[in-house]
């Protein structure tokens, strides 16, 4: 076991080493640089140009750049925001959570009802509810997220009046972020209603950004019951008179959530290009929405952090739920 | 590397690989979701080549004095136009049908380059092993290590946005799968005897990557060109939403659905509509992806 | 928690004595998160709104919904004889505010004067650079710094400014944002504790409401000062709630969130003026939409190519299908309202058949025009691809075969500027201040070609009657040579004038005396919030 965490680990240097050289010269080929964004139709003379490039330590040659980007790295420096002028870790900090409480909304919404439903057309295979669910689950697999989040919007916020277009909570609740987990700091807030107002402004980009990943866990939840369902001890367990829910219940449902398991933990990725999608159509401050800004700024040490922070964060994930899968693997096997 | 061998090979024989078509065709219209997507789909195709013919108006086409009419349906609507029209009095439906040329150009385009792509760098990768699979498969992991989207985009910025800059793009998120898939395929098959055989026969090692290995790891590669055809077609919709896509007049879904967002409390039909006809693509080809899965999948074939 | 508890004092006070003490709030939905909190260093009208006009005061400043210049931190100015010298009589009493951070021990004098303008001038100074790749934007580019020449202290309420040349443009840059004045005591407090940064995060300023919090992309907080020079303003609790999405701001309008929202989408503006609980106010925008073309590049350096394009465009088309109607057709390269304006100008006429036929005099057959459109919104063009489409339509019909082109904005800003760019650039301009020589100068002077002269058109007639009326101080000579400008201009065309857009703000009733500022600001002096 440690043999493998130990040979994973060591295949993440130089992924992390590749993804520090990407990061790095994409920022440097981008067109366009953030003192004209700032200027805009106003223009900029060379002079100051040129001289706010070299505060940023443009004009060194590049190895040296790149040199003094990894020590910063390791030093914990992620750069200045050009934007903002604070320090790019502070800002994706403020913004994290939001993205984080998201996604986390989200997967629990997908793995709430998506397990569920797998389930339930494993048993029915072949029956219509099987074909409705599945049915339903393509089309949700389907489905142009950001599009989907604008046709709520219209119904549900526009037409219906039910939910806010954007925002993560009413703007008549202030308080300090403790956690930057809205959910938790409107209850630690003790203000009334505030709680329910966040979780009102949560519902529609939660039901956006589960979509996929519930469409995704119930047609893997339902594949994962039927080989199981075909396993000789469950055929065993039936053929000894078991009642099917028991079977369905004791012996193939636990063996069935370890793939659904990974796909969940592998939705991480998934999850993040959804959230950039997400949190533009609904405004929500979290860093997808951030780093497309950044992006467009040419916030040079925004998007080069950025980038790799997001990378280390997925590339972290998957070494859990390969980690996890190893762990669990085995026991299966000696069963 | 010439490879000037003409001995024959003794791979498997072409006759049961007809035989293995014709059961894969069986199981396929088996599954009456993959027909409907095979049927959707193939209208499609025909609306996109036809667009020019079929369409009732020239896509960018402007009625000055129509700006904004409702689908015919609603109050307001004009008989001429079915869908109803743009922001600046473009026939919707008119500019529906042409850009299905452009979302069926862009799953092709993707879908071709990212496999030969992925096709090329897995088959090197699982043959040769060693130093060239190490350096392969890290290039795929680090690109694998970033949310594809946003890894698009920032290509898009730099190489400039356009159609053919995000289909390229687009291509390159896609292509490690491809290529994983091909890597694990080829190492499996390696070991088999006819590729023994054929190695032992004289062939050399182009011939048999292309020749001998890659037929038969075919039936992954198709399923996940499937899907990829349907991620490509999201993705890009998803880059023009964002700005950085097809560029104006070119009627692309995903741009035309970005254009509309002003109106989303104004004009219903020209968010709704562009993005209905994204999903009906998608959805059509999910569903044959899937009936091929099962198709050529032997573990899940009802037996 | 600090700040929770004086809230719940407020709520508990409130409840015990009933409305008498009920402190007012007033919530600004703004567009966007300010860049920071030193004005100097910024340039976007969001900024402004949050730091030098909600914090700061300058010596002067521009009337209440209004462009013209009163007094302020200055009570009275003389220019001198020769217009090189401008010497400003300081209010006295005036109280810096007294915060968390920062404790004034003294009243705003000459050292503070000199402190924010000697910062940006001087290069020397510590605090020319005192924020990573900071830059004095404004102090640089708009001629500022090239005009300035020194800023004494006669004595502790008498400033005086020397200038390089005489120059009616000068005046006007007094109360722009980035000639806030700051607190010398507390940049020097600051400075001794090695915490420069801190005064772009936590401004103190002497202006009607001092800085409480800050939640990044979130909300920002402020209080009134309580010892302002003109008086306590009405409104306590100042509270600005950032949201970005115009669609999002509305919705919180009408659900009451909101009391007052900046940019409504203009396809939405007649439905939130049907609204009974609701206020929509519009005024003529302070900016210019235009297509530029290179008037250096043939064809297009013959006027008569250049007039026949802009005859063949249909304007009103543009007017409706980019900006929904909520646009003023240009009739000149500056604002309508402003008094450098000719009314003679006109918007041109659209006429394609005596377009075709004059680029055929013109011997120019089978034209290529690549047309740039802009990738953004801007306040002065909403839509910059749908625009490109409705003139590359127009375009078509007189037989110019167009390209529509576009790169990345901070590409396609930089790319435009270039004397040898291929083709006509789609573009404009925001007032920076209500100086005409801000569009005929900045926009068409010889020395602006490379730059913010994108038709790279320079004619030295116009030039010269630029220079003129820059050195000319009397506001009706300096109008008659405007117009002679302008005439030139429109003889010449060396842009495709379109539009000046509305500018548009929707407030809540209970929001009393609110007037809409011309120059895009949003301020909120003077206004009441009915109980």
């Amino acid at each position: 076991m440690l043999k493998f965490l130990l040979k994973r680990l060591a295949l993440l240097i130089p992924t992390f080493i590749g993804v520090t050289l990407v990061a790095f010269f994409f920022i440097r080929i981008l067109p366009g640089d953030p003192v004209q964004v700032l200027a805009g139709e106003r223009g900029v003379s060379p002079e100051r140009h040129a001289e706010v490039m070299r505060q940023l330590g443009f004009d060194l040659p590049l190895w040296q750049q790149y040199f003094n980007y990894l020590t910063d790295i390791f030093r914990g420096d992620f750069g200045t925001s050009f934007a903002s002028k604070r320090p790019v870790l502070y800002e994706f900090f403020s913004r994290f959570p939001a993205t984080v409480e998201l996604s986390l909304c989200a997967i629990f919404l997908a793995t709430l009802l998506g397990v569920p439903a797998g389930i339930l057309a494993a048993v029915n295979r072949g029956k219509w509810i099987d074909q409705a669910t599945m049915g339903t689950a393509l089309v949700g697999y389907s489905m142009p997220i950001f599009w989907w989040g604008l046709l709520l919007i219209i119904f549900f916020s526009g037409y219906l009046h039910w939910t806010p277009v954007s925002g993560r909570i009413a703007l008549n609740y202030f308080f300090k972020p403790v956690t930057g987990f809205m959910l938790i700091d409107s209850l630690l807030s003790g203000q009334k209603g505030a709680f329910t107002s966040a979780l009102h402004y949560l519902i529609l980009p939660t039901v956006v950004l589960a979509t996929i990943p519930l469409a995704v866990i119930a047609r893997q939840t339902r594949s994962a019951m039927l080989e199981v369902l075909g396993e000789d001890y469950v055929r065993t367990a039936r053929a000894k008179g078991l009642p099917s829910r028991r079977v369905v219940a004791l012996h193939a449902l636990r063996n069935a959530l370890i793939p659904v398991v990974t796909t969940i933990g592998l939705q991480v990725g998934v999850l993040m290009a959804g959230a950039i999608l997400t949190e533009t159509v609904f405004s929500w401050p979290g860093i997808g929405k951030w780093m497309i800004e950044s992006v467009n700024k040419r916030d040079y040490f925004v998007v080069q952090s950025g980038l790799l922070l997001i990378a280390l964060i997925i590339m972290t994930v998957n070494l859990i739920v390969d980690v996890l899968y190893a762990i669990i693997n085995p026991r299966i096997r000696h069963q | 590397m010439t490879d000037t061998t003409t001995t024959p090979v003794t791979a498997p024989p072409v006759q049961p690989r007809l035989a293995g078509l014709r059961e894969v065709w069986y199981y396929f219209s088996h599954s009456r979701g993959a027909v409907i997507g095979l049927a959707v789909f193939v209208a499609l195709v025909i609306v996109a080549l036809l667009a020019p013919w079929i369409a009732p108006h020239d896509p960018i086409f402007q009625y000055r004095d129509k700006f904004l009419t409702p689908p015919v349906w609603q109050a307001g609507g004009d008989p001429r136009f079915i869908f109803g029209t743009d922001a600046i009095g473009r026939d919707i439906l008119s500019r529906l049908m042409h850009g299905a040329r452009y979302s069926l150009l862009i799953g092709a385009v993707v879908v071709t380059i990212s496999l030969v792509g992925g096709i090329i760098l897995g088959l090197l990768a699982g043959f040769f092993r060693g130093w060239v699979d190490a350096l392969i498969m890290r290039i795929m992991d680090i690109i694998l290590a970033f949310p594809s989207l946003l890894l698009a985009l920032v290509l898009v910025t730099v190489i400039g946005p356009g159609l053919f800059n995000a289909m390229l793009a687009i291509a390159l998120v896609l292509q490690p799968h491809f290529a994983r898939l091909t890597r694990a395929a080829v190492i499996s098959e390696t070991n088999r005897e006819y590729v023994t055989s054929a190695r032992l026969a004289g062939a050399g090692n182009l011939r048999l990557m292309f020749r001998t290995i890659l037929p038969n790891c075919l039936a992954p590669l198709i399923v996940q060109a499937t899907l990829s055809f349907s991620s490509a077609i999201l993705d890009a919709a998803a880059l023009g939403f964002l700005g950085l896509g097809a560029q104006p007049p070119i009627p692309e879904w995903g741009t035309m659905l970005a254009d509309s967002r002003e109106f989303i409390t104004r004009a219903w039909w020209v968010i709704t509509i562009p993005g209905i006809a994204i999903l009906i693509t998608v959805l059509s080809i999910n569903l044959i992806g899937d009936g091929l899965r099962d198709a050529l999948d032997p573990k899940l074939k009802r037996s | 928690m600090k700040l929770m508890k004086t809230l719940l004092t407020a709520a508990a006070l409130t409840a015990l004595l009933g409305g008498s003490v009920y402190a007012k709030q007033l919530v600004y939905c703004s567009e966007g998160s300010p860049e920071g909190f030193d004005p100097a260093l910024w340039s976007a009208g969001t900024t402004f709104d949050a730091s030098s006009r909600a914090v700061y005061d300058r010596l002067v400043d521009f009337e209440l919904g209004g462009s013209a210049i009163v007094p302020s931190l200055a009570e009275s100015w003389d220019i001198s004889e020769d217009g090189t010298q401008i010497t400003f009589h300081l209010r006295k009493g005036v109280k810096w505010q007294t915060t968390d951070y920062f404790t004034p021990t003294r009243e705003f004098n000459a050292d503070d004067v000199l402190w924010s303008f000697n910062r940006q001038a001087d290069a020397a100074s510590p605090w020319a650079t005192y924020v990573d790749g900071a830059s004095y934007q404004y102090f640089d580019s708009t001629g500022f710094k090239a005009a300035f020449k020194s800023v004494e202290k006669v004595d502790d309420y008498t400033v005086k400014f020397t200038f390089n040349s005489a120059d009616s443009t000068v005046f006007v840059n007094f109360p722009m944002d980035f000639l806030s004045i700051g607190s010398a005591e507390y940049a020097a407090q600051l400075e001794a504790a090695g915490n420069m940064a801190q005064f772009n995060t936590l401004p103190v300023g002497t202006g009607g409401w001092q800085y409480v919090d800050y939640q990044t992309d979130t909300v920002i907080r402020y209080k009134a000062h309580p010892d302002h020079w003109s008086g306590k303003e009405n409104i306590d609790d100042l509270i600005f709630a950032i949201t970005k999405e115009p669609a999002a701001a509305q919705e919180a309008l009408k659900a009451g969130q909101c009391d007052v929202i900046p940019y409504p989408i203009p396809a939405d503006v007649d439905a939130l003026a049907q609204d009974p609980n609701l206020v929509v106010t519009q005024t003529p925008g302070e900016n210019v939409g235009f297509i530029a073309y290179n008037t250096q590049q043939a064809p297009f350096d013959k006027k008569e190519v250049r007039q026949a394009l802009n005859m063949a465009v249909n304007k009103q088309a543009i007017l409706e299908g980019v900006y929904s109607g909520k646009a003023q057709l240009a009739i000149n390269p500056l604002p309508a309202s402003s008094w450098a304006s000719d009314p003679a100008g006109t918007i041109g006429t659209y006429d394609p058949e005596a377009a075709k036929k004059m680029l055929a005099d013109a011997g120019v057959t089978d034209l290529n025009l690549k047309l740039w459109w802009m990738p953004v919104a801007r306040p002065y063009n909403p839509n910059g691809k749908r625009m490109g489409e409705l003139l590359q339509a127009d375009w078509s019909a007189i037989g110019v075969n167009v390209e529509l082109y576009s790169a990345d904005w901070p590409v396609y800003l930089e790319e435009s500027s270039k004397v040898d760019r291929d083709g006509a650039v789609m573009i404009g301009w925001g007032a920076d201040n209500a100086d005409p020589d801000n569009f005929l100068g900045v926009l068409l002077s010889c020395a602006a070609v490379g730059s913010n002269n994108r038709a790279q058109w320079c004619n030295e007639e116009y030039d010269a009657k630029i220079a003129a009326a820059k050195a000319t101080f009397d506001q009706a000579e300096r109008a008659a040579i405007y117009f002679e400008a302008e005439k030139i201009f429109h003889e010449e065309a060396p842009w495709l004038l379109l539009a000046h857009s509305n500018q548009y703000l929707a407030h809540s009733k209970r929001v009393l005396n609110f007037k809409q500022d011309p120059l895009g600001f949003h301020r909120f002096d003077g206004v009441d919030v009915a109980e």
